[in-house]
């Protein structure tokens, strides 16, 4: 397959950034986003030309290290995938791509497609844990949890931190990301203790970090590649009213 | 490559087999906590090993400063573990205990880890357990509300907790948490993007961290009066494997060559269960969960020239061959021998997909009978993944399969308190050689990064900290040693940008994971271990003239971060080959072809062999030092799972 790429090049944080064209031929369809990008920025190298400069780790999905936009959507035309996890054979061949790096003001552009996304690991740490002392605690099995409570609660754990729910967000809202672990720590018995005061503290930290109010129009569920259901906010908002 | 006379001695404590630790406990010298505030401690590596040594050490009132290359500490590559992780927790009531978990473990590694540590790894796994639960870690529970268990190879009883398919990122969670609320109180600093480039030592002792920062390429300094590694395991050695991009051995590798040892380099698991390779594009090879072997059941076609699609073969044409060869164990076999097993076949002729190189795992029989509801509860989300990558719905069709590169049983070598040879210098996790032998059970790594991490160094680094005398106590990063580190890592970056040759740093660590794999992978023998020495040799070369590097060292510079890495990666490389040149036995992963049994399994040799191979850093090429391996408690006996 041939494609037309249309990538943003940002030399550092505050140089101006452009578009520019690139084409890649010869690209098997099994070939994952990532690794066709592997594949231009040797040939750029090759040529002596800086590569471009993207985030990405585990390249399956689970480490939330990879992402940007892809043709204006979050990881790209899939619902619920990771850039890493999206192939070539989800485009048409000879397709135009625009790639650019998630856009928010909490999320700074470092380089060319990667931002700084340090803002969400200041959200966990206001209080998105629950406060036990390492080392000792009481034997697991001595308060059962029902397994409807433990798979409510894993639905909202499984968020890998990506920030595509705030790339995709007009208002670059963190409020699935904060939801999620508010809700997956409250819907568990050692949770709910600190539960209160847990959500107040992530709502604000989020807004003073820059990061936009929640308007419900559902487009983060839409992308999360962990399909966390946007009615976690519902459930936040909820809370953090009443406390 | 010179064997020393000397051995190396592991500290174990006195006493019976199960109350060693607690001895050891009883014994350690303890810092009193208004002085903890003095000291300081650096953990490279935010993994569960690192996240739970940092967060305990944080909590007890030490002063930690950690690193790690992600952008932030939750990525690192335990946060890729799927399957589960084990404890002796009994709930089943199926026959489980400490001793057996143990003696799985110790059998497992084909007898060549220490009984003590492996003990002391199966006494500390409920704990493992109860703190989980504490901290929100959503392990999967009954209908009654108690949790779940199920099965992973090499094992007949059912001790593996888990959370879907995602065990591992909801432990990391656990202990990023508790991390990052030692973050918020000011207990630790977290750098993240910043990369270990050299460990610096004074006087024999470990004095501190040179690193650079991976986003500005600036080179700083940091001085503690401990320095934990855990820095996780270099099986990306092999190019191609299931580990994340940036996984490296150089922390490990800068750290060997400032004198710490490092043990059975060689002795890597290729997981026998992962996406195959379909082409030259790839850049890893996706793990399929060892926990699909549950219920999915191996095979390939009977017939050579098969050329059906494997739905329309029936029963009696295909060979389930891990069932025909180990009925006690059939498709939970150990890692070693289900990858073994299924290069045999594929070899043979007899592998499936367009490069005949993989074998099928096929869930038909599960789906009849358990039906898909139940299926997709157990493995929904790997059976997503594997579509997402695949493009394959394998509720339809079987997987196609194939081993892959993963874990590092080999690493540092540290004593039973988990320190190296270089006093101040403690390694953790999988960046460790330490409890899993030459074969590393499944879900059994999870528990070990844990159990280091939350409970051993927790003792036994406060124990070092409180024995440093008044002299050792002032720690600064001004000094010669300090000065000169830095100074070779400057002109490293520089020399390295400089080369401007012709050829990517991926170029070169492809052909190194080939070479690696074909020679020194699933099967080894002694000409071809010499022949990939020779080859090595001569690659190291070709990348010190002819790497090309764009860019200055100055900056972000995403190619002078991987060059780094395979610069050590050409050096690691060669010191696996000479650890398995010079390993004249069989023993789990580390199967010579000479060394085999009438039925192609691993023939030991504990006559000659029972040691860990050390090997002590030499630029012409390294020197071995034994470690014995002394059994008290248990008799090595051939390991069958017939
Ligand atoms: C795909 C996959 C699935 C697995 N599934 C299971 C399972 O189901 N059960 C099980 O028990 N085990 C499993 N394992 C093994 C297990 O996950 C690992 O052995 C374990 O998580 C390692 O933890 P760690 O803390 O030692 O290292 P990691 O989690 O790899 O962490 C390493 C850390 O070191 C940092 N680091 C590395 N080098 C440097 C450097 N030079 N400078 C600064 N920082 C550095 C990294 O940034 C990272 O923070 C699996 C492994 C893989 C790859
Ligand atoms: S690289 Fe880890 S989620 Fe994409």
């Amino acid at each position: 397959m041939n494609f037309l790429l249309k990538i943003w090049r940002q030399p550092s944080p505050d140089s101006k950034g452009r578009l520019v064209s690139y084409s890649v031929t010869d690209i098997s369809p099994d070939t994952s986003f990532l690794e066709m990008l592997d594949t231009l920025n040797e040939s750029l190298v090759l040529k002596g030309e800086e590569p471009i400069a993207f985030d990405h780790d585990c390249r399956e999905g689970i480490c939330g290290q990879c992402g940007f936009m892809i043709n204006g959507r979050a990881h790209g035309p899939l619902t619920h995938t990771t850039t890493c996890t999206l192939h070539m054979r989800s485009f048409q061949d000879k397709e135009t791509i625009i790639v650019e790096p998630f856009r928010a003001a909490a999320f700074p552009v470092k380089k060319d497609l990667r931002v700084d996304r340090s803002a969400l690991d200041k959200i966990i740490m206001a209080g998105g844990y629950i406060s036990v002392r390492t080392g000792q605690a009481p034997e697991a099995n001595s308060i059962p949890i029902s397994s409807e409570a433990v798979e409510g609660a894993f639905d909202a754990a499984a968020c890998i931190g990506c920030g595509a729910c705030v790339a995709s967000c007009k208002n670059a809202s963190a409020a699935l990301f904060t939801a999620a672990k508010i809700s997956h720590l409250a819907q568990l018995p050692q949770g709910q203790i600190e539960h209160k005061k847990r959500t107040r503290k992530l709502v604000e930290t989020a807004d003073q970090l820059g990061f936009g109010a929640c308007s419900n129009t559902g487009a983060c569920e839409v992308e999360c590649p962990q399909q966390i259901s946007i009615g976690h906010i519902a459930l936040m908002n909820q809370e953090y009213w009443k406390s | 490559m010179e064997t020393s006379h000397s051995y190396l001695r592991a500290k174990i404590p006195e006493g019976p087999l199960e109350e060693k630790w607690t001895n050891y406990k009883r014994n350690a010298r303890l810092v009193s906590p208004a002085n903890r505030s003095s000291y300081s401690v650096i953990v490279v590596g935010t993994g569960l090993a690192g996240s739970s040594a940092a967060a305990s050490l944080a909590e007890m009132g030490y002063n930690v400063s950690t690193f790690c290359f992600q952008d932030s500490p939750r990525r690192a590559h335990s946060v890729a573990a799927q399957g589960g992780v084990n404890a002796a927790k009994n709930y089943q009531n199926d026959g489980d205990s400490i001793y057996r978990m143990f003696f799985d473990t110790l059998k497992g590694g084909d007898f060549r880890a220490r009984e003590a540590n492996v003990y002391r790894l199966a006494e500390c796994s409920g704990h493992l357990i109860d703190q989980a639960v504490a901290q929100g870690v959503p392990f999967a529970r009954e209908y009654s509300g108690y949790l779940n268990n199920r099965s992973f190879g090499g094992v007949q009883v059912s001790r593996t907790f888990y959370a879907r398919g995602q065990t591992g990122q909801q432990l990391l969670l656990g202990a990023y948490q508790a991390l990052m609320r030692q973050v918020h109180l000011g207990k630790v600093t977290s750098y993240t993007r910043h990369e270990m480039l050299d460990l610096v030592v004074k006087d024999g002792t470990a004095k501190g961290i040179i690193v650079r920062n991976l986003d500005t390429g600036a080179i700083t300094r940091h001085a503690a009066h401990a320095v934990v590694l855990a820095s996780g395991g270099f099986g990306k050695i092999f190019y191609l494997s299931t580990l994340a991009m940036g996984c490296n051995g150089s922390a490990i590798w800068r750290a060997h060559k400032r004198g710490a040892l490092t043990a059975c380099p060689s002795w890597t698991q290729i997981h026998p269960t992962c996406l195959p390779q379909s082409g030259t594009h790839q850049s890893k090879l996706t793990l399929m969960s060892e926990s699909l072997r549950n219920d999915g059941r191996i095979w390939v076609p009977a017939r050579l020239d098969e050329m059906r699609p494997p739905a329309a073969i029936p029963e009696d044409e295909r060979d389930y061959y891990l069932e025909r060869r180990y009925p006690a164990f059939g498709n939970l076999a150990p890692r070693d021998i289900a990858s073994r097993a299924a290069k045999e076949r594929i070899d043979a002729g007899f592998g499936v997909g367009p490069l005949k190189n993989a074998v099928y795992l096929d869930f038909k029989d599960a789906i009849s009978k358990q039906g898909v509801e139940e299926v997709k509860k157990k493995y929904g989300n790997l059976f997503d993944m594997y579509e997402k990558i695949t493009g394959v719905n394998a509720y339809a069709e079987p997987m196609k399969i194939s081993p892959a590169a993963h874990f590092s049983m080999g690493g540092l070598w540290v004593d039973y308190e988990l320190s190296t040879t270089v006093p101040g210098l403690f390694a953790i996790g999988e960046a460790n050689f330490s409890d899993h032998g030459a074969n590393r059970l499944g879900a059994n790594s999870l528990l070990q990064a844990c159990v280091d991490g939350y409970y051993i160094l927790p003792y036994t680094l406060p124990h070092y900290l409180a024995g440093l005398s008044a002299e050792d106590r002032a720690i600064s990063v001004d000094g010669p040693e300090f000065e000169v580190a830095e100074q070779e890592i400057r002109e490293e970056v520089q020399r390295l940008t400089k080369i401007k040759g012709t050829r990517t740093v991926d170029d070169f660590h492809r052909v190194l994971g080939k070479l690696l794999y074909d020679y020194c992978g699933l099967s080894r023998s002694s000409t071809g271990l010499l022949e990939a020495i020779a080859k090595i040799d001569s690659l190291k070369k070709e990348f010190q003239e002819d790497v090309l590097i764009p860019g200055t060292p100055d900056r972000m510079n995403d190619e002078l971060e991987k060059a780094t890495r395979v610069a050590d990666y050409l050096d690691i490389a060669r010191q696996m080959c000479e650890d398995a040149l010079t390993r004249n036995e069989s023993c789990g992963a580390h199967f010579r072809e000479e060394f085999q049994t009438s039925t192609g399994e691993a023939a030991r040799n504990d006559a000659e062999f029972a040691f860990i191979s050390c090997w002590r850093y030499g630029k012409n090429g390294s020197e071995m030092v034994r470690e014995p391996l002394e059994f008290e408690y248990v008799k090595p006996t051939e390991r069958s799972y017939k």
